[in-house]
């Protein structure tokens, strides 16, 4: 049973970051994922320091708030300020988590909490935190956070499709008819930025962005088209969490890096099966007569 | 030379836009015609591009504005298309020639209307005009940079507006598919359309347009092609920029011809 919840909501995780993946893949910012991770450790440790709860809804809040407000941030350096996206990010980022480990030593060395506790949670763990929220339905409290998530991350994604395919593939002609990009792209990375904070608690940031960028890109390899791409990544994203849980049984390692270590190898084959294809392609007389 | 004119299809007003200190359009003020090809020509940086967007509300104008149809863009979108440069998009995105043209129809449905058979008939009649009803089902990714061009071309099409503003539909475009787009951009006049083109080469301009915007950050000329096509324009417009020079000679050597008339 245990087995079930840690794969469960590993996969949850899985379906959320590979769906939003594909299209931070796709504008050439996977890197927020990571941006995020860092930037919220200032809203953590106001929240700890408030509350002195290192789990729970409050944390959860600071964290995500910070989220959210680097992500204003990382826009407003892009789009106003006119920085480069991946500039934007850096800047950002290290900013807010500098703030966060200033906060720390300001609030002196009792202060139980460290960077560890956001880059590698354990999904091990998930099991033992029950919580009932349906009469009769003892589910672990993660799990029920990240399938709200999952739902809502799917429903963004279903609803906004043609906006964020518009806006991914041509932002200046999805402006010109109209459509309020920036809007969207926060939208976008809000949904990141969420994803990410409710997710690192049980499975790390690590493999957040292993998620983020991992399925995604292979994916890519193999897609020709946008809804195509969607499909396979979460497809990768799940087997590589049933794969990866076995894996760390079968050599008795850490779950979650056993995961990501499946996502990179799934990339790998697809490299290998495309260069393959595309030899045995050049190798056709058909292809020559075209050139 | 500026010249108004009656019932413009588009208008600027001062138009100006700043980045960084440095003005890429300042007080940009002109008419332009229904139912012409306007080519708008200029050396590098002369802001052709950002006067487009400006105008499309792509960038925001520091001040000024435009009025398309006699009103604000936001009530003639659906009327008005905007093609980017060829250059401005990923062509690895994971699509096809059809997906693209369908985005064409996307401001008509929103985010939920489902397409209509009506609108995959105006997609693919839009991909039979620009000669690429063949590749529908190509990857965009496999496309010569003409193709790709003509792909954004039906894609415009696809949106049925009477105003195209196209930001340099003919670069990197092989000779045919330059001729396939110039006998289009015809044909879109013909039926009433006005289209808005920047353009670069200077030897051709005189072939394709029936008015001309000369520009160098700031509006140099607005006229009749016949008007602004003298030597002193050009060099008010292209200034001290060498390569133009010889370029502008050469053009006013072959003036001695007589121009084709339209």
């Amino acid at each position: 049973m245990n087995e079930l919840w840690i794969i469960g909501t590993a996969a949850l995780v899985a379906t959320s970051s590979s769906l939003l993946g594909c299209f931070l893949v796709l504008r050439r910012m996977v890197m927020f994922g990571d941006a995020i991770s860092h930037a919220v450790l200032p809203g953590i440790v106001i929240a700890y320091f408030l509350t002195h709860n290192k789990t729970g809804f409050p944390v959860l809040a600071g964290a995500a708030l910070t989220g959210l407000l680097a992500t204003l941030f990382i826009q407003f350096f892009n789009r106003k300020v006119r920085l480069q996206i991946d500039a934007s990010i850096g800047i950002s980022y290290t900013f807010l988590f500098a703030l966060g480990v200033i906060l720390i030593s300001l609030l002196g060395p009792n202060v139980d909490l460290d960077q560890e506790c956001v880059l590698y949670g354990e999904i091990a763990y998930v099991p033992l935190e029950l919580i009932e929220i349906i009469p009769g339905l003892s589910l672990p409290r993660q799990f029920w956070i990240l399938l709200l998530n999952m739902l809502m991350v799917t429903a963004f994604v279903r609803i906004s499709y043609r906006y964020l395919k518009l806006g991914s593939f041509d932002p200046a002609f999805a402006a010109g008819v109209g459509i309020p990009v920036a809007l969207w792209q926060f939208a976008l990375l809000g949904g990141v930025s969420l994803t990410t904070v409710v997710s690192f608690e049980s499975v790390g940031a690590i493999l957040v962005i292993a998620f983020l960028a991992g399925p995604p890109a292979t994916a890519y390899l193999l897609s020709r088209a946008l809804k195509q791409m969607l499909y396979l990544s979460v497809a990768f994203g799940i087997t590589a969490t049933i794969l990866g849980y076995y894996l760390a049984t079968l050599l008795n390692a850490s779950i979650a890096g056993s995961i990501a270590t499946v996502i990179g190898v799934q990339f790998l084959f697809a490299f290998l099966y495309v260069r393959l294809k595309r030899n045995s392609l050049l190798n056709t007389p058909e292809v020559h007569e075209i050139k | 030379m500026i010249k108004e004119v009656e019932n413009p299809v588009l208008e600027t007003h001062n138009l100006t836009v700043v980045y960084d200190r440095k003005p890429a359009i300042w007080n940009i003020d002109f008419t332009l015609p229904a139912g012409s090809i306007v080519g708008i020509m200029g050396p590098n940086g002369s802001g052709k591009s950002t006067l487009l967007k400006s105008i499309m509300g792509v960038v925001e104008p520091n001040s000024g504005y435009a009025r398309l149809f006699n009103k604000p863009l936001d009530a003639v979108r659906k009327r008005v298309s905007y093609v980017p440069q060829r250059q401005s998009v990923d062509w690895d995105f994971p699509a096809s020639v059809l997906d693209v043209v369908t985005m064409g129809r996307y401001p008509h449905l929103g985010l939920f209307r489902k397409l209509r058979s009506e609108d995959k008939e105006i997609v693919a009649d839009s991909l039979e005009k620009v000669g690429m009803l063949a590749f529908a089902n190509r990857q965009i990714s496999q496309l010569s940079g003409g193709q790709q061009q003509r792909v954004f071309l039906a894609r415009a099409l696809a949106q049925q507006a009477d105003l195209y503003l196209m930001d340099e539909p003919l670069v990197g475009v092989d000779a045919a598919s330059e001729h396939a787009i110039i006998d289009l951009l015809k044909q879109m006049q013909a039926s009433g359309k006005t289209i808005v083109v920047v353009h670069h080469d200077l030897y051709t301009a005189s072939e394709y347009f029936d008015w001309l915007v000369l520009m160098n950050t700031r509006l140099v000329a607005s006229a009749p092609l016949e008007e602004v096509f003298q030597e002193e324009m050009l060099r008010d417009a292209y200034g001290g920029q060498l390569t133009s020079m010889s370029k502008i000679a050469a053009l006013l050597r072959e003036k001695s011809f007589p121009m084709r008339h339209k």
